[in-house]
């Protein structure tokens, strides 16, 4: 009989994430799992709220990107209201959401990630943290805090608070943009670039020297899907892009009609859903979202540097890039996107006009909100009585269409490194890596922000504790 | 004298109250000068030491079995408990589903859901967390000896509040540093 290996984030029993590893009688990997341990139940509690107070309740879903639930809800609720907003009010709309993508990213890649790539897969985990950058690289650690910083203060400067917003209402917005707060933020555009083509660099040198270990690690085909405008890299508002392991379109289709394309699988180890798409079936219709998926469906990004980075990721590979440690190449390009992106939309002659609010609600009684989040498509579906009063509500949430992927990257990486009867600690570390590539925002589905500490327990059959390693 | 040493969890959250910590921005390096993080969400640490710490936060509402020994555990093992957030302080959001049949809650997001496979069930595994029928504040649960609330509260607020108790001082929450959200 086999054994089965416990990765703890140290909170078996009190939750959150965690990964058991099945071994066989030779101690080799067959099967892994990723159990999800976190639910709130936002779908239920809704009911009977009106749906105006909806982009005021789902921010709370997430707390690092709660612009992304703010705007998709906004989105369903100019739907379910029957009011377009004016153009000013989506320019300042995608802003905010620019904000977002950057603070997310940049905290990711600086805080959470680099850490792993400056200090070492194998460096001590009192030190391997945002705190031993600062003592390592104060200069680095310091322009991370000040492009997460940057971020923040967009979505500050326009919504008045940067986490949990009341700003974004049905057909627009509820304040418009104040000059001198459109003019701070192009101040310090310039700034932010140089930050991340510097985070670029450093990304992208470390992929090269661990050519062998990026290769190796949890690198598989997969569709992937991921929103684009006339082909390009979009974050707000277009079409959704479905193509194969091959890069080849499967479809696009507008994401307001996900009920006909998506569907989600329901594992009795997880409260996290499987989505995929419908006509492939499950599991051959799963697919990769965010930054590494996204660049994989698009044909260019609309913005000169980004777009220039962009051309070097195509040369990587001649179809997708498959490799899982990509993602944060993939998240730092985009990073770049989003102040080129928040530089045009400044710039934009629109961006201060007062029209922002279209008031001519004609309740519909349902609608539909699809965003990018920075962890990937985001949807928000409401159906509303003839009062507005939210009679049901349906959410698929963006780091759930990379169940599958997390799942899979985990038994990969485990098959590849794990050896059940040698077990080490840099072994699990790495399992720990194959999660952190998907940057899993679980507060929206559960909560494993940070690294994961680990208790290893490796049981009998009969649940009896042979060993236990521990890292906490 | 060492660093006041400090740690942290999170039970049932949206990782806002986290966040509005790093908002503090610049100042996490004068943070750093005064204050050991031991376990925290943002560090690799997570287990409070058995040995103890000066100070313990918990973000986040009592919602499921799991979260209940984590909050029994950081009191055990801190000398002073802050309830950081909404959540954490009167159950929050998360208490929206105490006026539903916890039953009815589960069911909604893995049978009933739009999108999901006919056939479909809500996940049992014992593998997984049990949610408890009632989401309870951690006072509810345990003993608080500070309260911070606000969704998420201002980080000058969670500043105020550690810099007091470097001083030695019990912070009292007053004007724009005190709100409910």
């Amino acid at each position: 009989m086999g054994q089965k290996i416990t990765i703890d984030n140290v909170t078996r029993i009190e939750g959150h994430a965690r990964v058991t590893i099945h071994l066989d009688d030779e101690g080799k990997v067959e099967r892994s799992y990723l159990h999800i341990d976190q639910f709130r139940g936002f779908e239920k509690f809704s009911e009977g709220r009106m749906y105006f107070e909806m982009p005021v309740i789902t921010p709370r879903i997430c707390g690092i990107c709660p612009v992304s639930h703010h705007l998709a809800s906004a989105k369903a609720c100019d739907r379910v209201a029957g009011v377009e907003p004016p153009r000013p009010a989506h320019l300042l709309r995608e802003l905010l959401h620019m904000g977002q993508i950057i603070q997310s990213h940049s905290m990711h890649f600086f805080h959470l990630a680099s850490p792993d790539l400056l200090l070492g897969f194998d460096a001590d985990p009192a030190i391997r943290n945002v705190v031993g950058l600062i003592e390592v690289n104060p200069t680095l650690a310091l322009k991370a805090v000040k492009l997460r910083k940057y971020g923040q203060e967009i979505i500050r400067r326009l919504s008045g608070r940067r986490i949990h917003m009341h700003w974004a209402v049905p057909g627009g917005v509820s304040v418009p943009l104040a000059v001198e707060d459109r003019d701070a933020i192009l101040s310090e555009v310039d700034e932010m670039i140089g930050y991340i083509q510097e985070g670029i660099q450093i990304c992208k040198g470390w992929l090269e020297q661990n050519q062998a270990l990026v290769q190796a690690f949890a690198n598989f085909p997969s569709n992937y899907l991921g929103m684009v405008k006339d082909g390009a890299l979009e974050l707000y508002e277009g079409p959704l892009r479905l193509v194969d392991k091959k890069g080849t379109l499967i479809n696009e289709f507008d994401g307001h009609d996900y009920l006909n394309y998506i569907a989600e699988h329901v594992e009795d180890w997880s409260y996290l859903k499987f989505p995929y798409y419908k006509s492939l079936g499950w599991p051959e219709g799963v697919y990769r979202v965010a930054p590494l998926a996204r660049l994989n469906v698009a044909d260019r990004i609309s913005t000169p540097l980004a777009n220039a980075e962009f051309q070097e990721w195509k040369a990587i590979s001649e179809g997708p890039v498959e490799p899982s440690l990509y993602y944060h190449y993939a998240r730092l390009i985009e990073d770049l996107y989003a102040v080129e992106r928040a530089r045009e939309l400044c710039e934009d002659p629109d961006i201060l006009s007062e029209d922002v609010l279209n008031t001519h609600v004609q309740l519909t009684g349902e609608g539909v909100g699809v965003i990018e989040a920075p962890r990937g498509v985001l949807w928000h579906h409401y159906w509303t009585d003839e009062d507005g009063l939210i009679t049901k509500a349906n959410l698929i949430v963006a780091t759930g269409n990379n169940n599958f992927a997390m799942n899979h990257s985990v038994e990969l990486v485990a098959k590849a490194f794990v050896d059940g009867k040698n077990l080490t600690e840099g072994m699990l570390n790495r399992v720990e890596a194959a999660i952190r590539c998907y940057d899993p925002c679980l507060s929206c589905s559960t909560h494993a922000l940070g690294e994961m500490p680990l208790i290893v327990e490796i049981r009998d059959p009969q649940g009896n504790l042979l060993r236990e390693f521990r890292r906490d | 004298m060492g660093k006041v040493t400090l740690a942290s969890d999170w039970l049932d959250v949206c990782s806002g109250c986290e966040m509005s910590l790093l908002d503090i921005d610049e100042l996490i390096v004068e943070l750093a000068k005064h204050v050991q993080l031991l376990s925290t969400p943002i560090t690799d640490l997570k287990h409070p030491p058995e040995s103890g710490v000066d100070i313990g936060i918990l973000t986040g509402s009592v919602s499921n079995d799991h979260q209940e020994h984590v909050a029994k555990e950081m009191r055990q093992r801190c000398k002073i408990l802050i309830a950081l957030g909404d959540c954490a302080v009167t159950g929050g959001i998360n208490t929206m589903r105490n006026f539903c049949d916890v039953e009815k809650v589960l069911e909604r997001a893995y049978v009933e859901a739009e999108s999901v496979e006919p056939g479909s069930a809500v996940p049992r595994s014992p593998e997984i967390a049990k949610l408890f029928p009632q989401v309870r504040a951690v006072d509810q649960v345990v003993k608080v000896d500070i309260y911070i609330p606000g969704c998420p509260p201002p980080a000058k607020a969670i500043w105020f509040a550690i810099t007091e108790l470097l001083a030695g001082r019990t912070p009292v929450l007053t004007d724009d540093l005190l709100t409910y959200d």
